[in-house]
């Protein structure tokens, strides 16, 4: 009860910070409406190849940028705490009676909100470029979904990093060597079918495969809901595990103090 | 005696490197008593802090603060105190009256009552006028009194402040300084200061330890600390001089004089009568073939206190 009610006060407070920096606004809204129209309108006559099933590349690919979005959300999270560490903001929370888990789960859900606001937002803008979906409310919530179980892990393992790492730099260059391969060896951009072997093979064991597939079938007029479940299985499945080596993470920042 | 609101016994905390931060610190502070911790830099004063505050747990030692052991209860040590660390814990992307309002839901309080006690903390540092600004536009010393009144939000029995004035101008330290009395005066909270400015801790502490590489090597009050050195300090400044064992030899021929340190040029001693010790001493150096170039008598002070126990200046130690 009082780990919720903390999570719910650090989520508030950075939501709050958020919020008062017109640079992040107008990055985070800029930055997906350019991949979408970009990416959109590059790749638009790859549909054209035998191997697409959709109606249009814009319908293929909106579903796999709110997860690449996602992916990086969680991917970048850690970079906040490493700050919070060296203003000593951190510090001041451990001395008081704060919740241990609200300050890390503070950070997800915060993430969580703004991703599915992200998510929601380039489904609008999909929409108005021609992206249709047949799955209907399910699937959209079912996309949902996808989008935050991507970013969870990936947010819980970035904050796990920064917190062993403790150096901005670092954790920079960690992510982007992680981040954009793992995006480019799953059906992001590109049907599975498409994509060389040994990419296919890969992203059998690539989390944001899992969440790109789950969510396009969810969206489908005939979806796979065995393919569903697994995979959001699987999906929780990593998200605990992270949480899991975040919390020792944790633990081994405490003891370094 | 009042009843004790700090204990500390044999606390030993190494870090990796072999870094002995405390090596067997002990003390003890009275309830409603401002104790300093007097030290240089890297003397160990933020470690104890840490142990005492439940951030960090020593490798052996018992602590106990308000009555509650660090290790074993610490929850509820981090409900009876209140903690302002060397470097400031101000969220500076929230406004002061939102990092005390946090701070005090973590403390449990919550409605009219969290509101009129953050607005009576602001009111009493002064910082109504900013409250409702992001405190990444308050000087140091708005920060860092919003950083004492975030400690003080769940009235706490006992308050830490590690270092609270390193980094601010006079004005503002002074004010702090006026605070701090005040704190525990009419508060009747007890307050561990930690600081490295001899003169603070002279004003503000009752009774002080001074702390040198992780021991307690003196602790009483400030004054009892300076009355156990008999006499005048008396500081020469040579121009030339036949070493430092030859010119701690030429004075131990001088009856009046007694604690003798030689350090290149300058030459400390202390004598139960400064003014008529001086001429014996000026006669005996250059007899020896030193040079005077200046003398200083001065009634004893903590930096003195300080060279007595650890055989270094305070100066020397805190730029080591
Ligand atoms: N978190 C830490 N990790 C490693 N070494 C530390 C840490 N904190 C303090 N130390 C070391 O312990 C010693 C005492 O430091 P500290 O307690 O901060 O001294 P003070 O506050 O008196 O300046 C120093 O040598 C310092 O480098
Ligand atoms: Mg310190």
């Amino acid at each position: 009860m009082t780990a919720l009610m903390h999570t719910w006060f650090m989520t508030v407070r950075h939501l709050r910070a958020l919020m008062r920096q017109p640079w992040w606004i107008a990055i985070s809204l800029v930055q997906p409406i350019t991949y979408l129209l970009l990416y959109g309108q590059v790749f638009s006559r790859i549909v054209e190849l035998p191997g697409f099933h959709a109606p249009n590349y814009v319908t293929y690919v909106t579903p796999g940028i709110v997860i690449m979005m996602a992916l990086f959300g969680g991917g970048w999270n850690g970079m906040g705490i490493i700050a919070e560490i060296d203003r000593g903001v951190m510090d001041r929370f451990l001395v008081a009676p704060v919740s241990r888990a609200a300050i890390i789960a503070g950070r997800l859900v915060q993430m969580s909100i703004i991703t599915v606001v992200q998510a929601a937002m380039m489904l609008g803008l999909g929409w108005v470029l021609g992206a249709r979906f047949e799955g209907g409310f399910t699937g959209l919530a079912v996309l949902m979904l996808c989008a935050v179980l991507v970013a969870l892990p990936f947010g819980a393992l970035s904050n796990a990093m920064a917190l062993v790492i403790r150096r901005q730099e670092s954790v920079i260059g960690a992510s982007n060597f992680i981040l954009l391969p793992m995006t480019f060896l799953s059906p992001v951009f590109m049907a599975p079918t498409l994509m060389p072997r040994w990419v296919q093979r890969v992203s059998l064991v690539n989390p944001v495969a899992w969440s790109v597939e789950t969510a396009r079938s969810a969206l489908s007029a005939h979806a796979d809901w065995r393919l569903i479940g697994t995979r959001l299985v699987w999906l929780a499945a990593l998200g605990l595990a992270s949480a899991w080596l975040a919390a020792r993470a944790f633990r081994s920042y405490q003891k370094s103090i | 005696m009042k009843e004790l609101a700090i204990e500390a016994r044999d606390l030993v905390k190494t870090y990796p490197g072999n870094v002995r931060a405390l090596d067997e610190l002990s003390f003890a502070v009275a309830g409603g008593t401002i104790f300093g911790l007097l030290g240089p830099n890297g003397a160990g004063k933020s470690t104890t802090v840490k142990v005492l505050n439940t951030l960090t747990r020593p490798d052996s030692g018992v602590a106990r603060v308000g009555g509650l052991d660090v290790i074993r209860q610490p929850d509820a040590v981090r409900h009876a105190i209140g903690s302002v660390a060397q470097r400031s814990g101000v969220d500076v992307n929230a406004s002061g009256r939102e990092n005390l309002t946090l701070q005090g839901r973590f403390h449990g309080l919550g409605g009219a009552e969290l509101k009129t006690r953050v607005a009576s903390l602001l009111d009493r540092f002064l910082l109504t006028p900013a409250a409702d600004r992001e405190a990444r536009t308050y000087s140091g010393g708005m920060q860092r009194k919003l950083d004492v009144a975030m400690g003080l939000i769940h009235r706490p029995r006992v308050l830490f402040l590690d270092e609270p004035t390193t980094g601010l101008d006079p004005e503002a330290r002074s004010d702090l300084w006026k605070e701090i009395t005040r704190l525990a005066h009419d508060d009747g909270i007890t307050v561990l200061l930690t600081t490295h400015y001899l003169e603070e801790a002279d004003r503000l502490a009752h009774r002080l330890a001074i702390v040198d590489r992780g021991r307690v090597v003196a602790e009483g009050t400030p004054d009892a600390l300076k009355g156990e050195l008999s006499g005048d300090a008396v500081q020469i400044e040579l121009s030339e001089t036949p070493g430092d064992s030859a010119v701690a030899a030429l004075l131990s021929s001088v009856r009046t004089v007694h604690d003798v340190t030689v350090t290149g040029s300058t030459v400390r001693a202390r004598a139960d009568h400064g003014g008529s010790a001086v001429p014996a001493m000026i006669t005996a150096l250059e007899a020896g073939g030193a040079r005077v170039s200046s003398v200083r008598v001065t009634r004893p002070s903590l930096d003195d206190v300080y060279l007595r126990h650890t055989g270094r200046t305070f100066n020397e130690a805190d730029q080591a």
